[in-house]
C-alpha cells in the first residue's frame, strides 16, 4: 500500500538547485533507503516532507491527501515522525518528558484537555512503553542533554514513534555509533518495520543500507540517479561514478 | 504595621504579580520580553480611565484592565510570532516604546501629566485601608501561584517548556508553537494589566513615565535575578528589587550604581538567579536537606 508519494519536487535555495524534479513513493512496512554523497539533497528532502521548508515546485501526497502547504506539527499529527540527523533533544528535560511532548500531540488541539496534568496514568504507560521498546528504559529520569549520543538517537526514534506514526523519516539514525550501537538500532528499525510502519531511511554507511532496505533511490546535487533494490543500486554504474567519481580517460 | 512598611510591601506584592506575569512569557514559554511594561502601562491606564471617565467602580474596572491588556497582549504577539531571539528582544523593545509613546502624546491619556485622581477602592462601605489592600493583592498573588501550579503540571506547561528548549523540534513533535506562544502572550499580558490596575489604584496618579524601557528592564531584571522559569523566582526577584530602594535609602545617589553592580554580579555568578538550578542557595539547601535526611551527600 502506497503511504507517501512525492511527484517532481523541486527545491531552490538562492540559485542553488538543493533538488530537481525528484519522484518516488513509499510503502507501509517497507524500508526505502535515500543515499547520496553529501550535499546531495537528502536531508531537503526530509525537510520539505516533515514541514519545515516549502518546495519550489511539486506536490507531496500522504495516503493520498495533499500534505505541501500543512504546518510542521499538522505533518506529525497525520503519522509522520521524523528524526533529526544533528540530534535535537529537549536538552533541560528528562527523557520521559521529552517523549511524554510528542504523546500530547493528541492532546494539544483541545484547550480544554491541554489544561488537565500531562502526567496521567494512561500517557505514563504508553510513553514507557515506547521507552522500553527503544531501550532507554534506564534513563527515563535523566536529562536528554547529559544522554550519550547513541541515546540521544534512541530518543529521537523514541519521540518520533510517540506520535503513533505511520511513516518515520529517519535522518542518519547510525552517524557516529560504534558498530554495537548501530546495529541494535538496526533491530530496533527492522522490528518497526514489521509492526507495518513505512521508514525512509538516510544512511551512509552502505552495509547497512544494503541489508535493510527494500528499496533505494540515490540521490545526486538533487537529481535522483537511481531507484532500485539493493543489488541493482550496487552495480549501477552512474551510482559508482557518483560515489567514487568518474574514471579519468587516459589518452 | 507601619505605614511605611504596608507601603512597601504593597509595591512588592505587585511587582511580584508583574514579574510572575513576565515569568510566564519569558520563563515558561521562553521568549524575550523587553517591552513588558507596555502591559502594566496599558493595565493601569485602562483601570484609570473607566475609573475616572467612565465612573466605574474598581471592582469592574481590574477585570477590565486585564482583559484589555491580554487583547492588546494577543495583537501585539502576532510580530513576536516569527521572530527569535535577539530580533524578538528588539521587536518587543519597539513594543514598549510605542506603547508609552501612545500615552505620552496623545491628549486623551493625559500626556506627560498622566492622570490622577484614582482612588483605593471602595469596600464595606468605605475606602480600604492599605492594609486592607495588602491583603487583597497577596489573595490574589496567591491565586495566580495556585494557577501557575496547575499550568505547570499541564500539557500547556510541558508544550511551553519543549518550545523553550527548541522550537523546531517542538513542532516536528507535535507542537503548536503559534497557538502556544500566543497563549503565553495573552496570560502574561493579561496579568501584568491586573498588576497595572492595582498599581493605578494604589499610586492614585499614574504618568507614562511609569511604564517605559527602564520598568521593562527592572521586571526583566526581576525575573532573572530570582531565577527565570522558576515558580517563586520572581517573588524572590521581587523582593530583592523591591527592598533595594529602600535599604540604600542612605546612598541615593549611588543607588543606580548598586544595581548594575548586582546587575553584572548575578550575570558573572549566578546566571540561573537565586532560585534557578545550579545556584549557591539551591545547592546549599540541598545539601543541608539531604544531611537532615541522613542521605548522601552529593559532592
Amino acid at each position: 500500500m502506497t503511504l507517501l508519494q512525492v511527484i517532481s519536487l523541486s527545491k531552490d535555495f538562492a540559485g542553488l538547485h538543493a533538488l530537481e524534479s525528484v519522484s518516488f513513493s513509499a510503502e507501509r512496512g517497507k524500508i526505502l533507503g535515500i543515499i547520496g554523497p553529501n550535499g546531495a539533497g537528502k536531508t531537503t528532502l526530509f525537510n520539505i516532507i516533515s514541514g519545515i521548508y516549502l518546495p519550489t515546485a511539486g506536490e507531496i501526497l500522504f495516503q493520498g491527501k495533499k500534505i505541501l502547504r500543512m504546518k510542521a506539527h499538522r505533518i506529525s499529527h497525520l503519522g509522520i515522525g521524523r528524526t533529526f540527523q544533528i540530534v535535537r533533544p529537549l536538552n533541560n528535560l528528562d527523557v520521559e518528558t521529552n517523549v511524554l511532548v510528542a504523546y500530547g500531540h493528541r492532546i494539544y488541539p483541545s484547550l480544554w484537555k491541554s489544561v488537565r496534568a500531562c502526567r496521567q496514568r494512561e500517557a505514563l504507560q504508553e510513553v514507557r512503553g515506547i521507552m522500553e521498546r527503544t531501550g532507554l528504559k534506564a534513563y527515563s529520569g535523566t536529562l536528554a542533554g547529559n544522554l550519550p549520543l547513541g541515546f540521544k538517537k534512541r530518543l529521537e526514534i523514541a519521540r518520533a514513534l510517540a506520535l503513533q506514526p505511520k511513516l518515520l523519516l529517519l535522518d542518519e539514525p547510525s552517524g557516529g555509533l560504534r558498530y554495537e550501537e548501530s546495529f541494535q538500532l538496526m533491530e530496533l528499525i527492522r522490528m518497526l518495520r514489521d509492526q507495518g510502519i513505512g521508514i525512509l531511511l538516510i544512511e551512509h554507511n552502505m552495509q547497512v543500507v544494503m541489508d535493510l532496505c527494500e528499496r533505494i533511490v540515490v540521490l545526486d546535487h538533487g537529481i535522483k540517479i537511481a531507484e532500485g533494490v539493493p543489488e541493482e543500486i550496487r552495480s549501477n554504474p552512474q551510482v559508482i561514478e557518483a560515489y567514487l567519481g568518474r574514471e579519468t580517460q587516459h589518452a | 504595621m507601619s505605614g511605611y512598611v504596608v507601603t512597601i510591601l504593597i509595591t512588592i506584592a505587585i511587582y511580584a504579580i508583574l514579574a510572575h506575569s513576565l515569568n510566564i512569557i519569558t520563563g515558561h514559554a521562553g521568549q524575550i520580553s523587553l517591552g513588558h511594561a507596555a502591559f502594566f502601562g496599558i493595565g493601569a491606564y485602562t483601570a484609570a480611565l473607566f475609573y475616572t471617565k467612565a465612573g466605574l467602580s474598581f471592582w469592574i474596572d481590574v477585570p477590565l484592565a486585564a482583559l484589555v491588556a491580554g487583547v492588546v497582549g494577543a495583537v501585539l504577539g502576532i510580530p513576536c510570532l516569527r521572530v527569535r531571539d535577539d530580533f524578538l528582544a528588539i521587536t518587543t523593545m519597539g513594543i514598549g516604546f510605542v506603547v508609552e509613546a501612545v500615552f505620552l502624546y496623545i491628549p486623551f491619556f493625559g500626556g506627560a501629566m498622566g492622570i490622577g485622581g484614582i482612588d483605593l477602592p471602595m469596600w464595606a462601605g468605605r475606602e480600604m485601608t492599605k492594609s486592607e489592600y495588602l491583603i487583597l493583592i497577596l489573595v490574589v498573588l496567591g491565586t495566580l501561584y495556585a494557577l501557575d501550579y496547575i499550568l505547570g503540571r499541564s500539557w500547556i506547561g510541558l508544550a511551553w517548556s519543549s518550545i523553550r528548549e527548541d522550537e523546531q523540534a517542538a513542532s516536528a513533535l507535535g507542537v503548536d508553537i503559534v497557538r502556544f506562544k500566543v497563549m503565553a502572550f495573552i496570560l502574561g499580558s493579561a496579568l501584568a494589566g491586573l498588576a497595572g490596575a492595582f498599581y493605578a489604584h494604589f499610586l492614585t496618579f499614574i504618568m507614562p513615565y511609569n511604564f517605559g524601557f527602564g520598568q521593562s528592564i527592572m521586571i526583566l531584571c526581576m525575573v532573572v535575578f530570582g531565577g527565570i522559569g522558576t515558580r517563586w523566582g520572581p517573588i524572590v526577584g521581587a523582593l530583592l528589587l523591591g527592598l533595594l530602594p529602600e535599604i540604600s535609602r542612605p546612598i541615593m545617589e549611588y543607588r543606580t550604581l548598586l544595581y548594575g553592580l548586582l546587575l553584572v554580579a548575578m550575570m558573572r555568578f549566578q546566571p540561573s538567579g537565586l532560585l534557578g538550578a545550579d545556584s549557591f542557595l539551591v545547592v546549599y539547601f540541598t545539601k543541608g536537606l539531604n544531611r537532615i535526611r541522613g542521605g548522601e551527600v552529593k559532592a
